[in-house]
């Protein structure tokens, strides 16, 4: 249960990175964190054999070459993947966008903070609650949150 | 007649470590020498068992204690709340304290430590959780479902909900009909209450 959580990012913006990058080295979870910096880098990285599936995935919807839509609606089609939670990460949250997501099978919907403290909590928040999905038997088919 | 032998630790160890794991779950992955992670929600009866097997061999679990009475916290939560039809009218923090032999601060301390969350919060977590399940498989209102679940009021268990998922009870219901019509009715399983 004290083991390292893995979670990976796909994230075009290069600030937006290193705020994510720092919340997570101040948390008190254990975690290693991957980033790639959009959606065309994201698909080549989970498709190589050989790599640790993250925990969870943090997902940026506005990316040049692949749209995070375009990754989540991917992911979920292909066997191996689509049980890996999905958060989408995003600078927009209207509630369109927000169903939207979800309909197409995200478990998480973050609206990016503007402060570092915030990102901090939520992060938090959401791998302390994913970790109860990935540990205690919870159904992951109507794991929702938006937060 | 003398055999002299030659054998690969690594290798035995490996094996015995399968066999006996296999009997119990087919979800762990053995994480380096000397470490497993069970991934799934075994059972602490399961577990009991496992280490027993696992004894004869010479092995000893180390370490353990507190996964296990973790597990025995979660098990007990989550029986109360999805096992029983109606909950039973003591708390929930006087419940365990009785039934795990602990006082009730430090089971709460112990399962802090190592979950990064706390028992309300776990508690919360899964009485919504069951909410959720009622809603989208059953025809009852929220009403009953308040009512079935011991809230206070309907507002109480509506609030909760969106405190925990982001999403009206509502809002929940209607993405969880569209994503079963994205997805093919066999998509939304029965969650499994162990």
């Amino acid at each position: 249960m004290n083991e390292v959580i893995h979670i990976l990012l796909a994230d075009d913006d290069e600030d937006d990175r290193l705020f994510f990058k720092d919340a997570f080295k101040e948390i008190k979870v254990k975690t290693v964190v991957h980033i790639v910096n959009d959606g065309v880098e994201l698909m080549n990285h989970l498709l190589k054999e050989d790599i640790t599936l993250p925990h969870i995935l943090f997902l940026d919807l506005n990316m040049p070459r692949k749209s995070g839509i375009e990754c989540l609606t991917e992911i979920k089609k292909i066997p191996h993947l689509k049980e890996i939670p999905i958060s989408i990460y995003s600078t927009s949250a209207s509630d369109e966008d927000i169903e939207e997501t979800f309909v197409k099978g995200a478990n998480v919907y973050i609206k990016k903070p503007s402060d570092f403290s915030t990102l901090k909590k939520i992060l938090t928040q959401v791998i302390t609650v994913n970790w109860q999905y990935h540990t205690s038997g919870l159904n992951r088919d109507t794991f929702l949150l938006s937060i | 007649m003398k055999l002299f032998l030659k054998f690969d630790l690594n290798t035995a160890y490996k094996k015995i470590l399968q066999e006996q794991l296999d009997k119990h779950t087919s979800d762990y992955a053995l994480v380096s020498f000397g470490e497993v992670d069970i991934n799934d929600s075994v059972s602490s009866e399961q577990l009991k068992e496992l280490y027993a097997q696992l004894s004869s061999y010479g092995f000893e679990v180390v370490e353990s204690n507190k996964s296990i009475l973790i597990q025995k916290i979660k098990d007990t939560i989550v029986e109360m709340i999805f096992m029983e039809d109606d909950l039973p009218a003591t708390k929930i923090s006087s419940y365990l304290a009785n039934k795990l032999n602990h006082s009730y601060g430090y089971l709460a301390n112990v399962f802090s430590e190592v979950t990064y969350t706390t028992i309300e919060n776990f508690i919360i977590l899964q009485r919504i959780e069951r909410a959720k399940q009622l809603l989208i498989t059953n025809q009852l209102t929220l009403t009953e479902i308040a009512w079935k679940l011991s809230y206070s009021s309907v507002a109480h268990l509506s609030t909760q909900f969106k405190n925990t998922t982001g999403l009206t009870p509502t809002v929940f219901q209607r993405i969880i009909n569209k994503r079963r019509k994205v997805f093919g009715e066999g998509k939304t399983e029965e969650p499994d209450a162990e």
